[in-house]
């Protein structure tokens, strides 16, 4: 960062300008203009999918199974089912491990060793992987390949072989909002923890991850709903759509965003509606789990 | 949706403190029993053993990616699958052909014209949010675009085929587009990857130290010159980031494409026909049910390796930025 005197004397010559206060406010506007273009769009993009969509929810659009031959008698039972296991087993698998990787890098690992240093690049580069290439791993290793955990059908396009694909796409996610949250907990605390005797364990047990805690929760919940929003992965470990049966966890499953994905390619118009509908499901299921981490990260934060 | 925007570039701690635990640490634990010795280490071994999961993943997709798509080059050649101008892999007989160029040139030129729509916006949108809006204006505006980030790809897919086609390209502007066209479907990629872009540019731009912009405004420098002449240069490490990534996101998008963008990949600049990214490829071979150990099945390795490397190598610049503009300012 070279800020050169001549460069310096430019900016003062320029200021005496009069058009300069012209360039300023012009500026501004170019700024502000492209704020608004985001901002219009997603204004269009809400009440599009509003208007094309609300006059299909109703109550039985919940609870009633989608159809492909009668559209207007079409629901999305199976699919929301779907999307709300996919996220429970994504999350019973994600927490544990992307919580215990976070207090191992931040508490534990050295990190002048070579290791750590590959771990650390490595959970970078994973959380910038194309989703489809976990779809890809999800269909080769999990769905087709050699891996079938505690036998429960893995080796098939399960809800199971869907929630690990996700879980994987979503850990590194998990893993660095964690690590964030329990590096934000100041090291007095640590310290006056273990000036008082306690082991290191219990120090990040009873000390820095209660104070962690709201931040790892709003890291996860915001984790989970990039999960459940994502259709590439799904579609290549094989959910289904349109499908007549709830999910189980060793069996067929289908999920809101494949729904919508199916819908959208069929020719007739009402589907193109029934997909703007379960649209607004799935962006009222989002705006919930979003809500509810910005409430835990007001509520519970700690201020140190 | 803070977090789920760009994860992956979070700073790193290394406070000297930490030294100081762990010298603490082997003390008071030395003074325990064994049995306190066993499980913190214990504890430590399964901490570690769950962060080389993520290794383990991505060996996962190495291997995967890799073994599968050797089989593939023994039955295609290497040259024949990167420099063959016509893929038609899904076809039969004489004409399946399995030159990837036309999907190379498809996510290219797709994320080319995304990057266009993106660059200028995503940019723009960083600079106001990190150097002129208010902190309450922030409050505000902030959520907004980290709803937008947040919204499902699947969504913008919809929205392009059925809306940004036929309302705005066709009756607003009058463009003479097919029902997939790739004209839409870049626009579309552009706004999806805005919010990467605008959140990355707005995190470098907050993280040049204020003394710079003291000084340039004590020279009497006005607040537009300060901005593009002092703090942007300054921050331009983590604004190459920025646009790496968003570049590396729309390179692998799959779903936008696939809906709105259609199921040919298309060499030609024409942007009013039908044209398909790698990984849309990949999504609609898959769908298409295509057996197992087929030739056709292979290409979704051999194509997925295209897209791996491809975006690796993208991620690995972008990191190699991010760290840089960290290192000058932390």
């Amino acid at each position: 960062m070279a800020v050169t005197e001549s460069a310096i004397t430019r900016k003062i010559v320029e200021r005496a300008s009069s058009g300069e206060r012209v360039r300023e406010l012009g500026f501004r506007v170019a700024l502000l203009g492209c704020l608004l273009v985001a901002i219009v769009f997603l204004g269009v993009l809400i009440v599009d999918v509003s208007v094309d969509g609300l006059p299909f929810l109703s109550l039985e659009f919940f609870y009633t199974f989608p159809s492909r031959i009668f559209p207007e008698e079409s629901g999305i039972q199976s699919a929301l089912l779907g999307t709300l296991a996919l996220m429970v087993l994504c999350a019973v698998f994600v927490v544990p491990i992307g919580v215990a990787s976070a207090v191992y890098l931040e508490e534990y690992a050295d990190r002048d060793r070579w290791i750590n240093r590959t771990i650390e690049v490595n959970i970078q580069n994973l959380a910038s992987v194309p989703s489809v290439v976990y779809g890809i791993l999800g269909l080769a290793f999990i769905v087709r390949g050699p891996v079938d955990i505690f036998g429960l059908g893995v080796g098939q396009p399960t809800l199971l072989a869907g929630a690990l694909t996700l879980g994987l796409l979503v850990l590194p996610i998990v893993i660095i909002v964690s690590r964030e949250a329990i590096r934000a907990v100041p090291p007095s605390i640590r310290e006056g923890s273990l000036a008082l005797g306690a082991t290191q364990w219990q120090t990040i047990w009873k000390q820095v991850l209660p104070g962690a805690l709201p931040g790892v929760a709003t890291g996860v919940i915001l984790a989970l709903s990039r999960a459940i929003g994502e259709t590439a992965p799904l579609i290549l470990v094989g959910a289904g759509a349109f499908q007549l049966f709830n999910p189980s966890i060793d069996g067929p499953f289908s999920a809101l965003p494949i729904q919508i994905f199916n819908n959208v390619g069929e020719p007739e118009d009402i589907f193109r509606d029934l997909a703007a509908a379960t649209i607004l499901v799935l962006l009222g299921i989002l705006l919930i789990m979003n809500s509810l981490a910005i409430y835990l990260r007001n509520r519970y934060e700690n201020k140190w | 949706m803070a977090g789920s925007q760009i994860p992956g570039f979070s700073g790193h701690g290394g406070d000297p403190a930490s030294a100081l635990y762990r010298t603490r640490t082997r003390r008071s634990a030395g003074a325990q029993a064994i049995k306190g010795l066993l499980a913190a280490a214990a504890v430590r071994g399964g901490g570690g053993a769950a962060a080389l999961l993520s290794v383990l993943t991505t060996t996962g997709i190495v291997i995967t990616l890799a073994s599968e798509a050797v089989n593939f080059f023994q039955v295609v050649g290497l040259a024949d699958f990167f420099f063959d101008t016509d893929w038609a892999p899904l076809a039969g007989g004489d004409s399946q052909a399995f030159g990837v160029v036309p999907l190379i040139w498809s996510t290219l030129y797709l994320t080319g014209i995304g990057l266009i729509v993106a660059v200028p916006l995503g940019l723009g949108v960083g600079i106001y949010l990190a150097e002129y809006a208010s902190p309450r204006v922030r409050r505000i505006l902030k959520p907004l675009i980290e709803i937008l980030a947040g919204i499902p790809t699947i969504v913008f897919g919809y929205f392009a085929l059925t809306f940004f086609t036929p309302t705005v390209l066709k009756d607003i502007f009058s463009v003479d587009v097919s029902v997939f066209n790739g004209l839409s479907a870049g626009i579309i990629l552009g706004i999806l990857v805005l919010p990467t872009i605008a959140s990355v540019s707005e995190d470098s731009l907050s993280a040049v130290p204020q003394s710079l912009r003291e000084g340039a405004f004590g020279l009497g420098a006005a607040k537009r010159q300060v901005v593009t002449r002092v703090v942007f240069p300054a921050a331009l490490s983590g604004v190459v980031a920025a646009l790496v990534l968003g570049a590396s996101r729309a390179v692998g998008e799959t779903v936008v494409i696939l809906v709105a963008a259609g199921n040919t990949p298309n060499l030609t600049f024409d942007l009013t026909v039908a044209h398909q990214n790698m990984a849309a490829f990949i999504a609609n071979t898959a769908r298409a049910d295509v057996s197992q150990g087929g030739v056709a099945y292979l290409t979704i390795f051999a194509v997925g390796t295209t897209l791996f490397v491809m975006t690796l190598l993208l991620n690995l610049v972008a990191i190699r930025f991010v760290r840089k503009y960290r290192q000058v300012y932390e």
